[in-house]
């Protein structure tokens, strides 16, 4: 069997190179076209309508004036009379027209008559959620009441995170054309290869008759894997619409409402310390909602990564809303319980009357990684400047109080299945293939650097191509698997290949193929320089016959094969201003020191924890999803009011990657999700520290701010 | 988005003829940011639109009568960059809160004056007195970002960005109908509407705001001052601009107006009172603020805007005072 591992550290050529996106250049000057951009011959535009009451019954439905519209081609009826709806935005009704305007025109002309039945859109009072509440999980291990006895601290406290929306800059949806001989579908998903199987389910088509494409996809954050309703309507409309393409993309208030969430954590916590900042007690009662699902939560996950604490009574209720579903928001559980965990902890440090940073580093051994959490912190305290400015709560003076807050986090990783094709023609190009996707992370760029490197080219000697159904199948981009499963699929197709051209040059070298290596555009003697051929040379031994190697990452074995690990640590530390006068609250900066094994690209790695970094800014400060229970819809969903940051509003962001060997040998770990945990704790913690009160929920705008600081004048 | 019919008059005589009885009928279309999304969420649906940006004598920034004139189609842009409009630090400073280069290009003084507010309510379609069932929705319902004055039965807040400023510097309007012409004060141009079938601006559906007159700048000290959650474009939380006219260094005349604290700019009336033979100094622009404040009726959710209207109007009367 060929040798699959990695090259040394320091005998790397192009993996661990800060390479530029491929495709940077054509995203930035928009000629990357998104499927949303898709303008196809003969195109019609499909939109829904959907329902404008939380929870309603359809008591009649009249689409004849809608029908008769010109340039109306199909009108299907999602949910008929007597149909009850169970949150705004639930889908009605689908048109398809020869313009958006007809189409939305036509939409307009739908009558329906509702029964408006009670609803519930609010969680955050759990008195009033009645039997919409449901006991969702209990742990109690070791003896808490004992503990909290015992403790020389005892800290308690509410905390609050809402839900949020995932703000896709693209909007959920597809353009489907509905052809006599099959069925191509041009979706926005992080699931390229397997997503037109599950359309063709739905809609009675064989898998072998779709075809999927998609070149890019303008953001997922794990809520684009089904094909969803809409797609299969959209692919109804078009074949009503004999066969014509439909384009059908969710309006930005569909986007908001109806196209996912990450549910909100409630949680009253208590948590107990020795005087050495030892913790030795954890006590939460929880509830959350993420729509008519509820909220549920891993109960067993608290405290979260300072898990190991002996004692512990946790219980989670689940809360059912009339509000669109939740659906995996990057890290699902993981913000929100990061930051109930951290605020909670900080909480009881000042409790002890103890510097955060000395009480997180005394309890690193209640987590699964103690040494390197134990560095994390210490490289981001010294990132941050801690020694020198941390202060106790509200020891800032003036009315512009500066404060520093720590967040952690913890992850997986591994990687996905995935097949992929390395192909080595003859002229001495070479094509890697597979049915992948890049969310914008730049899978397209590191699967060229791991070609590039097994095969002793430079990266742009490589063709990448992802993204289309006739590929070798790659796994969904979920859980922050998508690195780990394409690097240890190409680097073995590309391993294979490359040995099958040892084996073509190997007699002409005078050696056997094993004792050959590819290095700098050469094949040529391990060690000998001058036995060689260049590329092209060797290339054209193959005469009229290319070679096309298969390599495959198989999750469930992956480890073994020593490419892929899982499991990640984080430390963010925020640095932030809070003007006690108006709340008005500034990220000065945001330091994240981040663990993900062997890194492909550092520059990419990078670029991924600042975007985790922004999110995490844009969910401390202002993002939340309003619901108003007089009338049951949701009042912002809008880019208006449900706000997200600017660049003013986001300060300096330093990011650490924790490259040690030690972290480089474990092999590559997904970073899709890792970096946007941590933030909105540290955030939180910092304006506690900086105001010297705890805010009970996020996001922290003045509305709460001035709340907590008891400076409302009323 | 309802179809519509379209004018595109190169006169204002053509453009006011085109204008209709109501508002039905037809709305003018200047930089189009608010009467455009207004259609969009099928809030308004005027059959005709006017567009006015054609109209010369709408536009431009000119000396007038000592002061200056600001055409109704001049752009925020037009504002941002002028030199006269620097002589107004309390319009240069609510120009440059609208801080998105695409709505500074796009949106006009006159739209600004008329736009309509920005209330969640009145625009998901529960109309200008957010009511459902003839109940008010605002007073139990989410309400953080309403009116802590004036209240009842319009909750909503004057969305306005020069509305205050104009206010305090004691600034005209004009307006033209087919028929007739007016000038307006500011601080009367904005109402506070008692009914759905009211409107919460001095301006009939025939009419258009052809301009606004600023008085001569000298003399004048003035500053706005604005709070809001986030840097990027947003709406103002809370806004304070204030005008003062200071002697021997005590202040001879001052003009004190929050914004986005009631359905319409809100004069701060015993603020003005107090600071009448003043100095401007931390201690009396403090008090000033809570003068300012003083009969604020917060709703459930918003006590914490009256704490935003102290602070503004103390470090607005700071910065006008050259002491922030």
């Amino acid at each position: 069997m060929p040798d699959y591992h990695w090259p040394p550290m320091d005998q790397r050529r192009a993996i661990g190179k800060r390479v530029a996106r491929l495709d940077g250049l054509q995203k930035s000057t928009g000629q990357a076209k998104y499927n949303s951009d898709l303008n196809l011959p003969g195109l019609l535009f499909g939109v829904l309508l959907t329902s404008p009451h939380a929870h309603a019954r359809i008591k009649s439905i009249d689409t004849s004036q809608a029908e008769k519209l010109p340039g109306v081609t199909s009108l299907r009826v999602i949910q008929g009379a007597g149909k009850e709806l169970n949150w705004q935005g639930q889908e009605i009704a689908s048109v398809a027209a020869t313009t958006e305007n007809i189409a939305r025109d036509a939409v307009r002309k739908i009558k329906v008559e509702y029964e408006v039945l009670p609803h519930l859109v609010k969680e955050s009072d759990l008195g009033k959620a009645g039997t919409r509440a449901k006991a969702a999980g209990e742990v109690t291990t070791g003896d808490p009441e004992k503990a909290f006895q015992e403790a020389d601290a005892v800290s308690e406290g509410l905390y609050a995170i809402p839900v949020i929306t995932h703000c896709c800059l693209e909007s959920h949806g597809q353009a489907v054309e509905w052809k006599p001989d099959g069925v191509n579908y041009y979706p926005s998903t992080q699931n390229l290869s397997a997503i037109g199987a599950e359309l063709g389910r739905s809609i009675g088509v064989p898998a072998a008759q779709i075809h999927s494409h998609m070149d890019h996809v303008g953001g997922g954050f794990g809520s684009k894997f089904p094909p969803d309703l809409w797609g299969a309507e959209c692919a109804q409309l078009s074949k009503a619409s004999g066969g014509r393409p439909v384009r059908l993309f969710l309006d930005r208030k569909q986007e908001l409402l109806i196209a996912g969430n990450r549910p909100s954590l409630f949680a009253k916590i208590k948590a107990g310390a020795k005087k050495d900042g030892t913790l030795t007690v954890w006590q939460s009662e929880s509830w959350a909602s993420g729509g008519i699902g509820g909220g549920g939560l891993n109960a067993d996950a608290l405290p979260y990564v300072f898990r190991n604490v002996e004692n512990r009574k946790i219980n989670h209720t689940s809360v059912s809303l009339n509000t669109g579903s939740a659906r995996a928001w990057r890290a699902p559980s993981n913000q929100q319980l990061s930051f109930v965990t951290c605020s909670a902890l900080d909480d009881l440090a000042a409790k002890l009357g103890m510097d955060p940073l000395a009480f997180f580093l005394k309890n690193v051994n209640l987590s699964n990684r103690p040494d390197v959490y134990k560095y994390q912190l210490e490289k981001a305290a010294d990132l941050a400047n801690w020694s020198k400015l941390w202060q106790g709560r509200g020891a800032s003076k003036g009315p512009i109080k500066r404060g520093l807050g720590i967040g952690v986090s913890m992850w997986g990783g591994l990687g996905h299945d995935s097949k992929c094709k390395t192909t080595i023609n003859p002229d001495g190009s070479v094509a890697v293939e597979l049915g992948s996707q890049d969310l914008g992370t730049g899978t397209r760029t590191c699967i060229a650097q791991v070609a590039a490197e097994t095969l002793g080219l430079p990266i742009a000697a490589i063709k990448v191509t992802i993204g289309d159904s006739s590929l070798p199948a790659s796994g969904a981009s979920g859980g922050s698997t998508t690195i780990g499963g394409v690097s240890a699929s190409t680097r073995k197709s590309s391993v294979n290949a490359l040995q099958k051209l040892f084996e073509a040059v190997a007699p002409q070298l005078g050696g056997n193929a094993d004792q050959l290596e590819a290095v700098d555009g050469r094949i040529q003697v391990k060690g000998t320089p001058s036995k060689g051929l260049s590329w092209r040379e060797a290339c054209r031994k193959l005469g009229v016959s290319k070679i096309e190697e298969m390599g495959e990452n198989v999750s469930r074995t992956a480890i073994r094969d020593g490419l892929i690990n899982q499991g990640t640590a984080g430390v963010q530390i925020a640095d932030v201003s809070v003007d006690v006068e108006t709340g008005k609250v500034k990220v000065n900066k945001l330091v994240a020191v981040q663990d993900c094994g062997l890194v492909i690209n550092p520059k990419l790695a990078e670029s991924q924890v600042y975007g985790a970094c922004i999110m995490s800014i844009c969910a401390a400060l202002l993002e939340e999803r309003i619901t108003d229970q007089q009338t049951g819809r949701v009042l912002n969903p809008d880019m208006e009011f449900y706000k997200l940051a600017g660049l003013a509003d986001i300060g300096d962001i330093v990011v650490h990657m924790d490259i040690r060997p030690d972290m480089d040998k474990r092999g590559v770990i997904g970073l899709g999700e890792p970096p946007a945990i941590a933030g909105i704790a540290a955030i939180a913690n910092a304006v506690a520290n900086a105001s010297g009160v705890r805010v009970a929920g996020v996001p922290l705008t003045p509305y709460r701010v001035l709340d907590a600081l008891g400076r409302r004048t009323a | 988005m309802q179809a519509f019919e379209y004018a595109n008059p190169a006169t204002l005589a053509e453009a006011l003829k085109s204008l209709g009885s109501s508002w039905d009928e037809a709305q003018v279309l200047a930089g189009g940011t608010d009467i455009i999304s207004l259609m969009k969420d099928d809030v308004a649906a005027p059959k005709r639109l006017v567009n006015i940006k054609n109209v010369k004598e709408l536009g431009g920034i000119a000396p007038h009568a000592g002061g200056l004139r600001i055409g109704a189609t001049a752009t925020f842009d037009e504002l941002a960059t002028n030199a006269a409009v620097r002589t107004y630090p309390a319009i240069r400073t609510a120009v440059l809160g609208v801080a998105s280069p695409q709505i500074r290009n796009m949106g006009t003084a006159g739209g600004d004056l008329c736009q309509r507010p920005r209330c969640w309510y009145y625009r998901a379609g529960f109309g200008l007195l957010a009511t459902k069932d003839g109940q008010p929705l605002v007073p139990n319902g989410e309400n953080r970002y309403h009116a802590i004055f004036g209240g009842g039965p319009a909750y909503f807040v004057s969305p306005s960005s020069l509305g205050p400023a104009l206010i305090a510097l004691g600034a005209k309007l004009t307006l033209e109908s087919a028929s007739d012409k007016r000038t307006v004060d500011a601080a009367k141009f904005f109402l506070a509407p008692g009914s759905e079938t009211e409107r919460e601006i001095d301006l009939k559906p025939n009419e258009i705001v052809t301009g606004i007159l600023l008085p001569a700048a000298a003399g004048e000290k003035s500053a706005t001052y604005e709070i809001r959650e986030r840097e990027m474009l947003d709406w103002p939380l809370v806004t304070a601009s204030v005008a003062l006219k200071i002697s021997g260094g005590k202040v001879s005349s001052a003009r004190v107006v929050l914004g986005h604290v009631a359905p319409m700019p809100w004069v701060a009336v015993a603020a003005e009172q107090y600071l009448l033979g003043k100095a401007i100094s931390e201690a009396t622009a403090e008090e000033a603020g809570a003068e300012a404040v003083k009969g604020a009726q917060p709703l459930s959710q918003n006590a914490y805007k009256v704490q935003l209207a102290k602070v503004a109007v103390k470090r607005a009367l700071l910065a006008a005072a050259g002491k922030a």
